[in-house]
């Protein structure tokens, strides 16, 4: 894919963002003034080593945690300035998350779980074509319990594609599962990405996953190393680690 | 054990950490340790001083009342088989006119031996002395008359004796083991100010009342293990021809029967509360210590890994439930030895005894004490075992998440169609059905509390308006001292104030159908009686047919004998003849037993002429004084009721006790409810954690995740008042049928409001309980859930 064409619009731009977490003796920096630009559709890997700083900023891009200073806007939307009414509000209607340990509910089958967003959604498709976009349309009544990693975590963007999100946010979707079964996750993803066009944020610390993405920003100490454009992704079937 | 002061540095961070949780349960203890403390403490003091007095003052066996007997029968009777010593006394009931006093007061007239204290129901003196054999103007009252009215010795009071008025100095104030409890005549609440007992020497007594060489009274002890039953058989026989009005054993004397049922109250107190108290903390215990146990998995795996034993592993977490019961038993003991007093203190305001004996209330002590730990170490018991066997690899493994899976339960709610937050809320319920069910229970014991506290309030009420405002409407009773032929209405038609006169005639008979049998008054009335009436079941006045009788609803009970049935009366004085009649109908009656014919129909029983010996009067109220003070001058009434007096008596007490048992069952019931909901809720938060932050994270708002959190307490809050009200209802009943006696039955009215009210409390309680855990919502920290695998 050729990048030669106009750049696509922005969802995401930070400028001079910075995270500091004061626990009252030590002054943590989370972020040190981060200028970075997401842009539709685009597949951004975020990798870099724990602590690295790639985790504060899912969680400030995701409504979950504000900045100490810079701007942080989604769209024409400034994060920092939003009440917490505002974020969840933020949350529930834009942004779907995907974690590294799933966070299904264990009392709700699969269905329920895509169903416990897709009631609350103002757009959302029907909790079985989300279950049907990640190969789960023969489980959709089987509880977590009773479902494998890589299962539970198809169930977990299953839920959260369903509402049909502006952007998708995931922590390490592959951090928990072996080799085989992250494959198969990622390339849910790959699909979700191409199909329906969400702008779809991964962060991870390892590398081979940065091979499927059309941009790379490394991380390293709370700022931006570099970014690198990948000239040929490869599909993520030919991905392993 | 150097190491396990660490254990006990972890163990009191532990409480503090729980402190709120531990406190609701050590409340809950404190409770049924308190309830215990006094009830068992207060039953055995109690009991015990009753006994002692008993014995020191030769408290008799057996009673019985004449006409007028022979003491010539008195060695027939001592010779009777079992009898140990005979009393026989003189006795009667004067009008009192006493100093500063515009009411008339009625005094109970008690005859000394004229050589010697008395062989039963020994006087105790507690100032002055008794009057001397041969004084004719000398009596002893007892203390509670004399101390209500400021009397001294030296106080000159008058007394119409048998139609005469007398001068009679006091010489001394006494107690006796007769009169513990005292009632006045037609009273239902002691009334010391207007009610005395007085002693006077038999000889004066005897010739005031035509009673010489003759008695009236008679007071029997039996030697040990003789059978009551005969005794009263053969001393019936013997005194049959004396105006007998049969003899009775203790059960039937009203101050033993009396005291006897608040002994036995205490007991039931004692008996039924404290376990179901004990109960809910220990399930409270369990569900405590049984989640700290799945959150301290690892902890639990890493001190065996350490070398922990599996024994001080349990030891350790039991001590957690012991460290909260200790606290509870603390806090018991504070709250059981100041209900233990101010019960002592009420005691003292109803029972005139000169003593109490605590025998040893350490006993007290111990045995709740023992209990309530025992309660919260059963609770932790199962959890600290589980936590003893956790092999320590397995133990620092998370553990397995909660195994839902699909089952009819599952098909069915999702079947209803319901939201995922309402899902999740049922799922839960559902997943863990003992623990939900018990909640529930605990709960529904706090509604239970409340309803069977709450509806003696309006069974009071009921009591009241059918004894004092639809049955007798009459405002004072005259008790003439023999019966009078019907002119006399006229004369006190004539009295100041007197509105209104009605007779009536009272009999005393022996009732009789098949080998059950009772003894009480026939009350015969004329027809078309306004003031005295009997009611039926609905409230309504009824009269009995010319020939048949109507009785109360106990009495048909105790007597098995259903409207319709003939019964056998005995008539117990004048000619003792025997009749046959069939009960027409049963009336409600809620104190003593009652049976009621017309006045004709009586006299055609016992072929006589018209008499009098009740006189029912309405008054003016604006002329009460000048009744009264006509009555003083009346020689032959012996004894006026004063219905305005018992009205309000009965209603000042009812009121002065409704407002303090009110509020300790409103506390009660909000302890258990917070210790149950508080606790549950908590845990609801525990466990829900990281789902409610998942949902968080999700978009869902506070609002919404809290009701999920809420949601599962709230309704089980909810389950649980129907439940609480068929609880309630079972108590209500226990307790009504553990009262009803000859003395008096409760009526079961259990209004909508005692439910509503019982139901509004405890779901506030649930409320608040569940909004204290809401707050902690707040502090939940979103992206450590994210980034942490449970």
């Amino acid at each position: 894919m050729t990048e030669a064409a106009p750049q696509p619009a922005e969802v995401f731009r930070t400028r001079r963002l910075t995270k500091v977490y004061d626990t009252g003796k030590v002054k943590v920096m989370a972020l040190r003034g981060v200028d970075l630009d997401l842009y539709e559709s685009e597949m951004s890997v975020l990798l870099g080593p724990s602590g690295s700083g790639k985790s504060t900023l899912l969680n400030i891009l995701g409504g979950l945690d504000r900045p100490t200073s810079g701007e942080v806007w989604f769209r024409d939307i400034n994060l920092a300035t939003l009440s917490d009414r505002e974020l969840t509000r933020y949350r529930r209607d834009k942004v779907g998350f995907v974690f590294q340990f799933y966070n299904l509910v264990a009392s709700l089958s699969a269905r329920e779980n895509v169903a416990l967003v897709t009631d609350i959604a103002a757009n959302p498709m029907p909790p079985e074509e989300a279950l049907r976009l990640v190969g789960l349309e023969h489980r959709m009544d089987h509880f977590p319990a009773e479902l494998s990693g890589g299962e539970q975590q198809r169930v977990a963007i299953a839920r959260a594609i369903a509402k049909r999100p502006e952007v998708l946010l995931c922590d390490e979707p592959t951090g928990a599962l072996d080799s085989k079964t992250g494959v198969q996750v990622l390339s849910v993803l790959d699909r979700i990405n191409a199909e329906l066009g969400t702008t779809t944020v991964v962060i991870t610390h390892n590398a081979a996953i940065r091979l499927m993405a059309h941009r790379v920003i490394r991380f390293h100490d709370g700022q931006i190393a570099a970014v690198e454009v990948n000239e040929a992704r490869l599909p993520p079937e030919e991905i392993s680690w | 054990m150097r190491g396990l002061r660490a254990l006990d540095r972890k163990l009191l961070r532990d409480i503090r950490r729980l402190w709120a949780q531990s406190l609701a349960i050590a409340l809950v203890l404190a409770a049924g340790v308190a309830i215990l403390l006094m009830s068992f403490g207060m039953h055995r003091a109690l009991f015990e001083t009753r006994e002692a007095y008993y014995e020191r003052n030769r408290f008799a066996d057996v009673f019985a009342a004449v006409t007028r007997a022979p003491r010539t029968l008195l060695p027939e009777i001592r010779a009777l088989p079992g009898v140990r010593a005979v009393e026989a006394r003189i006795t009667g009931m004067a009008v009192l006119d006493l100093p500063d006093h515009p009411e008339v007061a009625v005094g109970r007239l008690i005859s000394l031996p004229p050589a010697g204290e008395p062989l039963l129901n020994v006087p105790l003196l507690r100032e002055g002395r008794l009057p001397r054999p041969e004084a004719r103007d000398e009596v002893a009252v007892n203390e509670p008359f004399a101390r209500a009215n400021g009397y001294a010795i030296g106080t000159v009071i008058h007394a119409t004796l048998n139609g005469q008025k007398r001068a009679l100095r006091i010489t001394g104030t006494v107690l006796s083991p007769e009169f513990i409890y005292t009632l006045p005549p037609g009273g239902l609440m002691p009334d010391n100010l207007n009610f005395a007992v007085m002693w006077l020497p038999e000889r004066m007594l005897a010739a005031a009342y035509d009673m010489e060489g003759a008695f009236n009274d008679l007071a029997l002890a039996l030697a040990r293990g003789a059978p009551e039953a005969d005794v009263i058989d053969r001393l019936d026989r013997l005194l049959e021809h004396y105006g007998a009005q049969g003899a009775h054993g203790r059960d039937l004397q009203q101050s033993h029967a009396f005291v006897d049922s608040e002994i036995e109250q205490l007991r039931n107190m004692a008996v039924v509360l404290p376990p179901v108290f004990f109960g809910i903390a220990a399930f409270l215990v369990s569900m405590v210590v049984g989640r700290i146990i799945e959150l301290e998995r690892s902890e639990i795996g890493l001190m065996k890994a350490l070398g922990y034993s599996n024994r001080e592993v349990a030891f350790h977490y039991l001590s957690l439930a012991a460290l909260i019961a200790v606290a509870g038993i603390a806090v018991g003991y504070g709250v059981g030895a100041w209900m233990s007093r101010e019960l002592a203190e009420l005691y003292a305001q109803y029972f005139d005894f000169p003593y109490v004996i605590f025998a040893n209330p350490s006993d007290a002590y111990a045995v709740s004490g023992v209990l309530g730990l025992a309660s919260a170490l059963l609770g932790a018991l199962r959890s600290a075992m589980k936590a003893a066997r956790l092999p320590p690899a397995v133990a620092m493994a998370p553990p397995a998440p909660p195994f839902y899976r699909r089952g009819a339960i599952d098909r069915v709610i999702a079947a209803l169609r319901l939201s995922q937050p309402t899902t999740m809320i049922l799922r839960g319920i559902f997943r863990w059905p003992l623990r939900a069910a018990l909640t529930a229970l605990g709960i529904a014991f706090a509604v239970a509390v409340l309803v069977s506290s709450g509806f003696m309030f309006d069974s009071m009420d009921e009591m009241m308006d059918n004894a004092f405002f639809r049955a007798n409407r009459q405002d004072a009773t005259l008790v003439p001292t023999r019966e009078l032929p019907p002119v006399a209405l006229d004369e006190v038609a004539r009295l100041p104030g007197v509105m209104m006169v009605e007779g009536g005639r009272s009999v005393p008979v022996r009732l009789r159908h098949g080998h059950l049998s009772r003894r009480l008054a026939i009350e015969a009335r004329p027809p078309g009686a306004t003031l005295a009436r009997a009611l039926d079941a609905d409230g309504n006045a009824v009269e009995a047919p010319s020939d048949g009788i109507l009785i109360s609803k106990r009495l048909s009970e105790v007597l098995e004998a259903p409207p319709g049935t003939v019964i056998e009366v005995e008539f117990l004085s004048g000619r003792r003849e025997t009749a046959e009649v069939t009960v027409a109908g049963v009336v409600t009656q809620y104190i003593g037993l009652g049976a009621y014919m017309q006045e004709e129909a009586l006299r055609r029983l016992r072929r006589e002429g018209p008499r009098l010996s009740v006189i029912h009067v309405e008054l003016d109220p604006a002329r009460h004084d000048d009744f009264q003070a006509a009555l003083k001058e009346l020689p032959r009434l012996s004894a006026p009721v004063m219905l305005n007096r018992a009205r309000q008596s009965f209603q000042e007490t009812i009121d002065q006790n409704v407002t303090v048992m009110a509020t300790i069952y409103v506390i009660v019931a909000v302890l258990i409810t917070v210790g149950v909901a508080y606790n549950f809720a908590r845990i609801q938060l525990s466990e829900r954690a990281r789902d409610l932050a998942s949902l968080r994270i999700l978009g869902f708002t506070e609002g919404e995740v809290s009701y999920i959190l809420m949601g599962e307490t709230l309704l089980l809050a909810i389950i649980a008042q129907p439940l609480g009200w068929a609880i309630g209802t079972g108590l209500a009943w226990l307790i009504v049928e553990g009262f009803a006696s000859d003395l008096y039955t409760i009526p079961l009215v259990l209004e909508r409001d005692t439910f509503a009210k019982a139901s509004l409390v405890v779901l506030a309680a649930a409320a608040a309980s569940a909004l204290a855990v809401r707050r902690r919502l707040a502090r939940l920290d979103l992206i450590e859930v994210m980034k942490t695998r449970e």
